[in-house]
């Protein structure tokens, strides 16, 4: 069994108990524990169950690469699934839950795809999407639906916050190992600035486990020396609990910083995102071990060699009373020998024949059995390990012991992290002797300039050992500091003493020549259950490609991304196929290196500061009214002002008589403004809209439409002209800023002799209308200039003053009434619009907001940008073919209208629909014509854009596209329902349904 | 996250700050034009795996569009330049051609 050992434990607090639950089973654990040391120290090794087979999961590993012990940390409003519990630092009161099993860990009925595993191949999900269809459908989906899934969701709002913060840098440095903090000294002594990331709560890496002697001290003392050196230097900043996820363009650096994770509720923010820009990067991000493929390699109980030296060191935690050590290298050694020196039992396994370094020899020396040439053919066991099966390593399968044993120790050798180094395209190359992939110096990630962006150093540039790793450090960071054109100065190098080891001989199978039987209990893959085997059967199957291979068996597709996996499949898959190593080639890495919770990325963008809100001078005052607001774009409008007691349609349909009949009051603030001047701003308005503007008159206001060069409607508005040089462009509501930037484009990069000034002033203005046929009784109470048919006739407008603000009136009608559009400067707009509320009183005045606004559009068969258009539609489809010059040579879109499909006579033109039944027909519905299509759903001729209860004709009214519309007034068509099948029967009519000859707005 | 340095204002720009605007230096064909130019102008684009030359607007900074020469693979940044013109300058392409002794030139 797994337990606390007596003494020892370099990071632990053994007079700080600290209670915790797994389960719903209290545990006690210490100050300084990860949860996955306390779990160990409570003998708990079932910890999880697989993905695909429900096969019992133990802890592998002891860091970030860990694929097997994820947990849902958390209740409530904290609860948090998929945790990695090897990089969770245990607190009091912490609770934690295992996940993928029902109805228990213990006892999981999923476990029974693992009797079904030969039904269950590699490809097995893109297999069942093949034949038949039906079984799909009703039996493996379900089936997969059931058991797929590791955590679940929460269900409640997280109660933590979360930050960004930005960091700006010369040297980025990822990893705090000892090749971090020795280039962190040269770094620091060029005078560049330095940011020190270190994924762990502890610096020195892996060092101060291993025994390493450096400048003739224990590393733990070289570590300590070394962070004083770099507190105290003003240019070097330090950041632990920091993870970079990635590397990305030109030194654009993401980090997850930790803060509260194990302090919840303290205040702080749980997560802090840096946003780093580094003129360069560091990557110190060292080596994880590689996991041996043999039998029962899965079983709790089997976990890399490193992690159980690190449980022993760092927690005082033994794995078990009896480990046997399985390996292919020399490293695994120095767990046999700290496992020993605590008083526990070890047996090492040597896949090699004559294994000679220094560590073998000491093991020898403390008297540790060793037996060489040997592999595990089993682990025996269930939901622990009870023993292994050993045998020739170059054999098939023979037994010739077993020995009796409750923990695993297995190392097939170290793979430097090289994630940062690749993220932005650095290369590698394969280290044949080493067994290894290392980052390629020659074929660097390039930065702006061209130079290398990042230089590995340490174990993550293969430098595996304390001494090459120092030394590699200095090297590497020196090359960093001259990129920079810095000089590196005289940082002290420190020197590790040397460690004589033997060379590795690559295990990618144990053993060498096993059968099927065995090879189908060979996990490469733990988390998603793949196996030696399902690599083996893909590339039978004609999977060359590693990238294939991966998407096909799952493999390194789970949350750890394969860190464990990827190497040993990739080894799996060159042997099936006969081919080296390299030229299989290896994945690609991709950002992140582990996951970033979503809330660190959202940052403080929750609720109510998501996005950027956009307010109107009248945003507080239709709050106040209990106004329904609806987002338009960014901005926030008023759909409609309901009353006590009102539903939002019946407040519409009072807010649309009330116009007709009497008064309303809109705010249109919204509306784009741009102002477009200068000698050739007229020739510029030609080329930009369908119609003329050159020849507008000063004082008069024109509607236009803008098309893109495809010739497709794009936006439309009233232009005026202000003066003999000046025009102002009125643009959707969502446009403004869409078409002073198109304006921009085409002045700034096709016509840029072209003597124009643009400026959006949107926001500089308030817009009111004032519509209905009180409408000028209003203006003419409250008073200032000439509002009459005379002085101000439709379609002009001007500048003037009413009750005293200053002001441009429009007479522009988007509603088919009487109606002063009236724009205001911001600042005047709030008082100018309660001025006329409070005096519009008096002839029935109500406020209507924009759906109001689209019903009375709509009756009058007015077009709405984005209803009516959707970018496949030209003006002409919708009869603006007055709206579209024929003299111009040219305006943007004219070209492109021209096209045979565009100009064709057969298209979906505007119409009205009255239904029938005086329903209102949805929106969206299809037309239906005779006949199906090709894939056998029903033919369409047409379809409904906007569609609406219209109290004005007491009847669903819409507007739609139809084949040849405008010849067909007065034909029955028929629409397609939601649900399928026929919803409707409507009549083609004139799309204009009220007030055909406009004279209620010509007063 | 690209860094560009916008030759109008001179401040080197991160990507949030900047609208991509596709291919640079394209000549537009309007009325009168062939269907095979039109649709040259409209739809055929270069997608070269190295040299590129790209529009970009300083959308969050000062406003204007410029042109910038990089490779797609590298990331490299060659340079910047002004949009009024339809070509790049010359020491721009006598700078990359001394970079990428293999690379065809611009057109
Ligand atoms: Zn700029």
């Amino acid at each position: 069994m797994s337990a606390r050992l007596q003494k020892g434990g370099r990071l632990i607090d053994r007079s700080a108990r600290m209670e915790f639950s797994f389960n719903g089973k209290k545990m006690q654990g210490l100050r300084g524990d990860t949860l996955a040391s306390a779990l160990l120290a409570n003998d708990q090794l079932l910890v999880g169950r697989s993905f695909k087979y429900h096969r019992p999961r133990g802890i592998v590993a002891s860091g970030p690469e860990e694929p097997n012990a994820l947990v849902a940390l958390g209740t409530g409003a904290r609860y948090e699934p998929n945790q990695r519990v090897t990089t969770t630092e245990l607190f009091d009161g912490l609770t934690s839950a295992s996940q993928n099993h029902w109805p228990s860990l213990e006892f999981d009925i999923g476990a029974v795809n693992n009797k079904l595993a030969r039904f269950l191949p590699a490809g097995f999900y893109y297999k069942t999407f093949i034949h038949p269809r039906s079984a799909w459908k009703h039996l493996f989906e379900p089936v997969i639906r059931r058991s797929a899934g590791l955590g679940k969701p929460p269900e409640e709002a997280d109660a933590d916050h979360y930050e960004y913060t930005y960091g700006h840098c010369d040297i980025l440095i990822a990893g705090g190992g000892i090749a971090g903090l020795q280039a962190a000294l040269v770094a620091g002594a060029s005078g560049a600035k330095v940011l020190v990331l270190e994924q762990t709560a502890h610096w020195g890496g892996r060092a101060p486990v291993d025994g390493d002697i450096i400048d003739g001290k224990p590393a733990e003392d070289w570590v300590r020396n070394a962070l004083q050196a770099l507190e105290a230097m003003e240019n070097v900043t330090l950041r632990a609990r920091s993870m970079v996820s990635g590397v990305y363009d030109h030194g654009y650096v993401l980090a997850e910083e930790r803060i509260a994770d194990h302090t919840p509720g303290d205040g702080r923010p749980r997560k802090r995102l840096w946003r780093i820009r580094a003129a360069t990067v560091i990557a110190a991000t060292g080596a994880l071990e590689r996991p041996l493929s043999f039998a029962g390699n899965d079983i709790p109980g089997v976990m890399l060699a490193a992690a159980a030296r690190d449980y022993a060191v760092n927690f005082a935690v033994s794995p078990g009373e009896h480990t046997v050590v399985v390996t292919n290298n020399d490293d695994a050694y120095r767990t046999a020998i700290t496992l020993k020196e605590y008083g526990l039992q070890v047996t090492v396994i040597d896949a090699r024949p004559a294994p000679v370094g220094e560590l073998p020899s000491r093991a020898r020396a403390l008297g540790i059995r060793i037996e060489t040439g040997r592999g595990i053919i089993k682990v025996k066991g269930g939901k622990r390990v009870t023993g292994v099966s050993i045998g020739l390593q170059a054999g098939e399968g023979g037994a010739v012991e077993d020995i009796a044993c409750d923990a695993v120790a297995m190392s097939g050798g170290w793979s430097p992290v090289v994630h940062l180094w690749s993220h932005c395209g650095g290369k590698l190359v394969w280290d044949a002797d080493r067994a290894l992939f290392r980052p390629d110096a020659a074929r660097p990630p390039l930065n702006h300039d061209g130079s290398a962006l990042v230089w590995p150093l340490g174990a993550a540039n293969g430098a595996l050992t304390a001494d090459a790793a120092l030394r590699d450090a200095v090297e590497q960071a020196r090359l960093a500091v001259q990129s920079l054109g810095l000089d590196a100065g005289a940082a002290e190098a420190a020197i590790a003493d040397p460690v004589e080891e033997g060379a590795i001989l690559p295990v990618w199978i144990m053993p060498a020549s096993a059968g099927i039987e065995l090879k189908s209990k060979m996990w490469l893959d733990f988390q998603n259950d793949v196996k030696v085997s399902d690599v083996q059967l893909a590339a039978r199957e004609g999977y060359v490609s590693v990238e294939h291979t991966k998407r096909y068996t799952t493999l390194g597709m789970a949350t750890d991304q394969g860190k464990l996996s990827n190497i040993n499949g990739l080894a799996v898959l060159a042997d099936a196929l006969s081919e080296e190593i390299p030229r299989v080639g290896t994945t690609t890495f991709r950002p992140p290196y582990t996951p970033v919770t979503i809330g660190a990325l959202a940052g403080e963008a929750r609720g109510d500061i998501f996005q950027p809100l956009r307010k109107t001078p009248m945003h507080d005052w239709h709050l106040a009214q209990g106004a329904y607001m609806e987002p338009v774009g960014l901005w926030q409008r008023p759909y409609t002002y309901p009353r006590a007691g009102e539903t939002h349609e019946q407040a519409v349909n009072r807010e649309v008589v009330n116009t007709r009949d009497r008064l309303g009051l809109l705010d249109a603030s919204t509306l784009g403004k741009i102002i477009v001047k200068g000698p050739d701003a007229g020739k510029f308005l030609d080329m930009l809209y369908t119609n003329v503007m050159s020849n507008l008159g000063v004082g008069k206001c024109r509607y236009g439409l803008m098309c893109n060069e495809q010739g497709f409607l794009s936006d439309d508005g009233v232009v005026i002209r202000i003066a003999e040089d000046t025009w102002l462009c009125h643009t959707t509501s969502g446009g403004a800023d869409r078409i002073h930037a198109w304006m921009e484009d085409w002045l700034q990069c096709e016509w840029w002799d072209w003597q124009v000034y643009t400026a959006n002033v949107t926001e500089q203005y308030g817009q009111i209308a004032v519509v209905g046929p009180n409408a000028r009784k209003l203006l003419e109470k409250i008073g200032g200039m000439d509002v009459s048919k005379e002085a101000l006739p439709f379609m002009t407008f001007k500048d003037g003053e009413l009750g005293g603000f200053p002001v441009r009136v429009h007479r522009i009608s988007f509603s088919g009434e009487l109606s002063y559009e009236i724009a205001v400067p911001a600042s005047h707009a709030l008082a100018f619009w309660e001025l006329l509320y409070s005096e519009g009183q008096e002839f029935g005045l109500q406020t209507y907001g924009t759906e109001g606004l689209h019903v009375l559009r709509a009756e009058k068969g007015f077009i709405m940008i984005g209803d009516e258009t959707d970018g496949t539609v030209i003006p002409q489809d919708l009869n603006l073919d007055w709206a579209i010059s024929k003299k111009k040579e040219d305006f943007l879109g004219k070209r492109g209208q021209q096209r045979t499909f565009l100009a064709a006579k057969d298209r979906w033109k505007l119409v009205g629909f009255e239904s029938l039944d005086g329903s209102v027909i949805p929106d969206g519905a299809y037309v239906i014509a005779a006949g199906t299509n090709e894939y056998g759903f029903r033919n369409a001729q047409g379809r409904i854009t906007s569609t609406y209860y219209s109290p004005a004709l007491k009847k669903g009214i819409a507007m739609g596209l139809l084949l040849n519309g405008p010849a067909r007034m007065g034909e029955v068509v028929e629409f397609t329902a939601m649900t399928g099948g026929v919803s409707a029967q409507a009549k083609v009519v004139d799309p204009v349904f009220y007030d055909k000859d406009g004279e209620k707005q010509n007063v | 996250m690209l860094i560009l340095e916008c030759p109008c204002c001179g401040v080197k720009a991160e990507e949030t700050e900047l609208a991509p605007g596709g291919e640079a230096h394209l000549k537009r064909f309007g009325p009168g034009s062939s269907d095979e130019e039109f649709e040259a102008y409209m739809f055929a684009r270069k997608n070269p795996k190295g040299v590129h030359f790209e529009r970009w607007r300083h959308a969050y900074g000062c406003g204007k569009w410029f042109l910038a020469a990089r490779c797609t693979a590298t990331l490299e940044v060659f340079g910047t330049y002004p949009a009024q013109t339809t070509e790049p300058p010359a020491e721009l392409i006598a700078k990359i051609k001394a970079k990428r002794p293999d690379w065809k030139g611009w057109k």
